[in-house]
């Protein structure tokens, strides 16, 4: 299903013109309006005019998470402040977050593309969506409520927690489908399991959008088995709108980015320099729309790469595939790179361990994962329970180079996430 | 199905754990007879020979543990010097292996419980022996 056929499946030549003619608009008016990038395109002598081709993008200036604490709250401001609707942070682990100001027509476009993502996969408006993500200052919420409001499903804004009450709700509004944090995904499924509720008998759920935090396959497996519905992966951050940037069409092979909205390159993060075709690198965004607040080549710490194939659903804008992990998350134990996301992969597919886990690293790199005994590991026999755990140690060394301790814990002994999960405590004296 | 049965709970090692269990079972009116821990590091797990191990896991696993029947074998001793060798002899004579093996004593009868390696086995020859090898309803709880 198309929301926007004609823009959806626009032929690529047509799309890139569209581009160009959008990104030679927002470097003009980011040179007119924003000191930021008027300073940095002296610095780098580039003038708006310079901007022929779809290749000269490489001639402008990062914008970095930094370069937008630096300015906060309101230095990268293209417009009167008179003229923003809307206010969204992103948070920081330290400081000052990051302030995002939306204008009428951004906080609409936003909803458009969540809009889109949702038609893509199916939604419709005699579709019930409870909303599972934080609302607040986070855009998670706010933004697909309004894209939901748009595609004219009835709109549940619960927010993330108190599972009895999500599940009463569930129960009397017939919800079909829910936006949530894989953590919380997991959690979700635990408990209708607990509470002795077939999601299949019982509820009328049909899909789950989960983003928010990266996960793996077999987390996205284990969602769609326990809470019995198709999970379709999303990917989003605040400085570019949020959630509904790109969305996994029915295929569920790669996320399509909306590139009438988004100008985007995969780069090395060391060299800065642009990786080839289908490889892995932090994935940076060009905003092409945004009025408020355009944001040139944003480095987004997301590692991905682009599916260069065609997708059978016929659209043309190019897909992600999933996120490998947070170039922020990654941990580095005895001078390797490790992300949460391969622990996660190596827990998820082992049976007889449960859905939460737990990273610590203590003294001098020393690693502990912390995983919960689930009722098929257990034959009652302290024996097995040691082989477990040194079966799954090993099993992580061939995934991450370091082999790490392995602690079983008896369920709920690990901090229960209902947002965005905790995965690692680093107390290393180094 | 002859064998007794005996519950078995995940438990981390640390004060307080068995306090836990025994609460939960005697709010359920479990009577508890016999109880082994078996620990390595961080965790470990108990075994209790209760009056009803169905209800005594299901009072468990509504408080969240994680829990297992096990089998094991229930049988009576002759309570005088030599009567414990005369039973550890006649399933040594066979191969058989012993695991979490104790005992106790109920209304002047010893009753010795043992985890082997091969039920079928070690009940045929301990019955051959002329042994007791109960079975739970026989168990004098």
């Amino acid at each position: 299903m198309f929301r926007d056929q004609a823009i959806e499946t626009l032929d690529r030549a047509a799309l890139e013109r569209l581009q160009l003619k959008r990104l030679q608009e927002t470097v003009r008016r980011v040179a007119a309006h924003v000191p930021f990038y008027r300073q940095k395109f002296a610095e780098l002598g580039v003038k708006p005019e310079d901007i022929r081709s779809l290749a000269d993008l490489r001639r402008l200036p990062f914008t970095t998470s930094a370069d937008l604490r630096a300015n906060y709250p309101t230095g990268l401001l293209a417009v009167p402040l008179d003229d923003t609707l809307r206010l969204h942070t992103s948070s920081g682990t330290t400081g000052k977050p990051k302030a995002l100001f939306f204008s009428r027509q951004d906080v609409d476009n936003a909803a458009e593309l969540c809009a889109r993502s949702f038609v893509m996969t199916g939604i419709t408006q005699k579709d019930v969506f409870q909303n599972m993500m934080t609302y607040g200052m986070f855009t998670g919420a706010l933004v697909t409520h309004y894209g939901a409001e748009k595609v004219g499903c009835l709109v549940i804004p619960a927010g993330p927690g108190n599972s009895e009450r999500q599940l009463m709700l569930m129960q009397d509004f017939r919800t079909t489908f829910i936006h949530l944090t894989p953590s919380y995904g997991l959690y979700l499924a635990t408990f209708l399991e607990k509470h002795g509720v077939d999601p299949r008998r019982d509820l009328a759920l049909r899909k789950a959008f989960v983003g928010a935090e990266p996960y793996t396959e077999e987390t996205r497996r284990k969602i769609e088995e326990g809470l019995g519905v198709d999970v379709y992966n999303s990917y989003g951050l605040s400085e570019m709108n949020g959630p509904g940037i790109a969305f996994e069409c029915e295929q569920k092979h790669g996320m399509h980015l909306w590139e009438d909205h988004f100008l985007i390159e995969v780069i090395d993060p060391q060299t800065r320099e642009p990786v080839r075709d289908g490889e892995a690198g932090e994935l940076v965004m060009t905003t092409l729309s945004r009025a408020a607040m355009p944001l040139l080549r944003y480095r987004t710490r997301d590692i991905t790469s682009i599916l260069t194939t065609l997708c059978a659903c016929g659209r043309t804008h190019r897909r992600l595939n999933r996120i490998a992990g947070r170039s922020d998350d990654m941990l580095i134990v005895r001078g390797v790179n490790i992300y949460p996301q391969q622990i996660e992969r190596v827990l998820m597919a082992q049976s007889g361990v449960g859905r939460n886990y737990q990273i610590a690293l203590e003294g001098l790199d020393e690693m502990t994962v912390k995983v919960e005994l689930a009722e098929a590991g257990f034959e009652g026999q302290v024996e097995q329970l040691v082989k477990l755990q040194n079966h799954l140690a090993e099993k992580l060394r061939t995934e991450i180079l370091v082999k790490p301790q392995v602690q079983l814990l008896p369920p709920g002994s690990l901090p229960v996430s209902e947002g965005k999960a905790t995965r690692v405590i680093d107390k290393r004296k180094l | 199905m002859k064998d007794v049965k005996l519950v078995a709970a995940f438990a981390e090692n640390k004060p307080g754990q068995v306090a836990r269990f025994t609460k939960i079972l005697a709010s359920a009116n479990i009577n508890i007879r016999w109880l082994t821990v078996a620990s390595t590091g961080p965790f470990g797990v108990m075994k209790f020979l209760v009056s009803d191990p169905k209800a005594a896991c299901q009072a468990l696993k509504h408080e969240g543990f994680v829990t297992k029947l096990v089998d094991a074998l229930a049988i009576e001793v002759p309570d005088k010097p030599g009567g414990l060798h005369a039973v550890a002899d006649c399933l040594a004579s066979r191969n058989i292996n012993l695991d979490n093996a104790s005992g106790f004593i109920v209304n002047n009868r010893a009753i010795m419980v043992v985890e082997v390696s091969d039920y079928g086995l070690a009940r045929g020859i301990l019955q051959k022996q002329g042994f007791r090898v109960l079975a739970q309803k026989e168990l004098p709880l």
